[in-house]
C-alpha cells in the first residue's frame, strides 16, 4: 500500500489526470498570443513524420554509441537545426531540402540498423549536416503572427523531446534482445526514409 | 537518501513539463492581480519568458560553476535589476531590441551548453549587465503606473527567488548525467536564440 502511494509513476499519472481535468478556455482559432506561439512551435517538429523519424533515429543512434555520443548528438542536432532554421527565416535558399530530409532518415536509420560506430566527430558532423535541412524546412514554413520567443522555445523543446524519446527507446540496447530490436527500429526508419525519398523524387 | 532524491527527478521533470504545457492567457503587461502592486510586479516577471529564460540560464551557469558563483549572481543580478528598473522608471520610451534579446539567449545558452569555465568576474559582469538591461526595460514599461516602484520591488523579489532556487538546485547536482542535462538545457536556450535571431531579421 505504502509502495503504491509513493510510486513516482502512480503520482505522475494522478497528476496527469488532474491536469487534464482542468478545463481551459477553448482557443479554436489561432490568435496572436504567446501561449499559442509555444504550442504551435511545439507541434511543428512532431507534425511531419519525416522529421520525427530522423530525430528519433538521432536519439537511437546516440544510445547505441553510448557516452559521450548519447548527449553530444542530441545537443548538436538542435543547435545546427536552429542555425538552419535561422537561414530559412532569413530567406537564404538551400537546394534539395526534401531529398536531404529523406536521406537523413535513410542514413541515420541505416547507422542504427548496422550499428555503425564512427568517431564522435564524424557522427556529430553527419547529424549536424542533416540538421541544417530539417531546420531550414521548418524555418521557411513558420506561420506569421506568432510569438518568436515562445514559438522558438516550443520548437526546440519538441525537437529535444523527440531525441529523448529515441534515447529512451535506445536504452534497451543493454540487453541482447534490445540490440536486435534497435536494429529492427533502424530498419523501419530506413523504410520510412525511402518512402519519403520516393515521394520527393516522384 | 541520495537514491530516493534521484528517483524523484523524472517526477519533477514531468511536473515541470506539465506546467509548461498548461496554457494560460499571456499577461505580459502589468496586470492587476488584485493583491497589490508588489504581486503585480512579481506576476509580471513570471509571465515574461523573455525575462525568465536569461535569468534561468545565468542561474544554471553560475550553479554549474559552484556555490561561490551562485552567491555572487544571487546578489548582483537583483541589485542591478533594481537599479536598471529605477533608471527606466524615469525614462519615457524605449523599445526592446529583438537582436539583443536573441543575443542574451545565444550568449548565456552557449556558455551553459559549453560548460564554459567563466571567471567570477565575468559571471558578475554578466549578471550586472543582464540585470541593468532587463531592469531598465521593465522600468520603462512600469513607469506609467503610480505604484511602479513597489511593483518593481516585487519583480526584483521574483528574480531573487528564481536565481536562488535554480542556482542552488544545480550546485547540489553531483551526478554526471544531471550536469549534462543542465548543459542540454543550455543548448536549447542557445538554439532558441538562433531562431529568434532569424525571426528578428525576417521581421525587420
Amino acid at each position: 500500500m505504502n509502495t503504491t502511494r509513493h510510486n513516482p509513476l502512480i503520482q505522475a499519472m494522478a497528476l496527469a489526470v488532474f491536469v487534464f481535468l482542468c478545463a481551459q478556455t477553448a482557443l479554436a482559432h489561432p490568435q496572436k498570443g504567446e501561449a499559442v506561439g509555444f504550442l504551435t512551435g511545439f507541434r511543428h517538429p512532431i507534425s511531419g513524420l519525416d522529421h520525427v523519424l530522423a530525430m528519433v533515429a538521432v536519439g537511437l543512434w546516440g544510445a547505441q554509441l553510448g557516452s559521450p555520443a548519447i548527449w553530444v548528438l542530441p545537443v548538436a542536432f538542435p543547435m545546427v537545426m536552429a542555425a538552419g532554421g535561422m537561414l530559412g527565416l532569413m530567406g537564404v535558399p538551400l537546394p534539395g531540402i526534401e531529398y536531404g530530409i529523406a536521406l537523413s532518415a535513410i542514413l541515420l536509420g541505416a547507422a542504427v540498423m548496422f550499428e555503425v560506430r564512427p568517431p564522435l566527430g564524424v557522427a556529430a558532423a553527419l547529424v549536424g549536416f542533416f540538421a541544417i535541412f530539417h531546420g531550414h524546412a521548418h524555418g521557411t514554413e513558420l506561420p506569421p503572427g506568432q510569438s518568436a520567443l515562445l514559438y522558438s522555445m516550443g520548437f526546440v523543446i519538441a525537437t529535444g523531446c523527440l531525441h529523448a524519446l529515441g534515447i529512451g527507446i535506445g536504452t534497451v540496447h543493454r540487453w541482447a534482445w534490445g540490440q536486435k530490436l534497435l536494429r529492427v527500429a533502424g530498419g523501419l526508419v530506413v523504410v520510412g526514409g525511402t518512402f519519403f525519398m520516393w515521394k520527393a523524387v516522384a | 537518501m541520495k537514491g530516493a532524491t534521484q528517483s524523484r527527478l523524472p517526477l519533477y521533470a514531468f511536473v515541470v513539463f506539465t506546467c509548461v504545457m498548461c496554457v494560460f492567457p499571456a499577461e505580459a503587461h502589468l496586470n492587476s492581480t488584485g493583491m497589490g502592486p508588489f504581486y503585480d510586479g512579481l506576476i509580471h516577471f513570471l509571465m515574461s519568458p523573455e525575462d525568465i529564460v536569461p535569468v534561468l540560464a545565468l542561474a544554471l551557469l553560475a550553479g554549474l560553476r559552484g556555490a561561490r558563483y551562485g552567491r555572487r549572481a544571487l546578489f548582483t543580478l537583483p541589485v542591478a535589476w533594481l537599479l536598471g528598473g529605477l533608471a527606466g522608471l524615469s525614462a519615457m520610451t524605449a523599445k526592446p531590441h529583438p537582436f539583443i534579446a536573441a543575443a542574451w539567449f545565444l550568449l548565456l545558452g552557449g556558455l551553459l551548453a559549453a560548460d564554459a569555465k567563466v571567471s567570477l568576474r565575468v559571471t558578475t559582469a554578466l549578471a550586472a549587465l543582464l540585470g541593468l538591461y532587463h531592469g531598465y526595460l521593465n522600468g520603462i514599461g512600469m513607469g506609467q503606473f503610480d505604484t511602479a516602484a513597489v511593483a518593481l520591488l516585487g519583480l526584483v523579489f521574483a528574480v531573487f527567488i528564481l536565481i536562488a532556487l535554480a542556482a542552488a538546485f544545480v550546485v547540489r547536482l553531483r551526478t554526471h548525467w544531471a550536469r549534462i542535462a543542465v548543459r542540454v538545457a543550455g543548448s536549447w536556450i542557445a538554439a532558441s536564440g538562433l531562431l529568434m535571431l532569424g525571426w528578428a531579421v525576417r521581421t525587420r
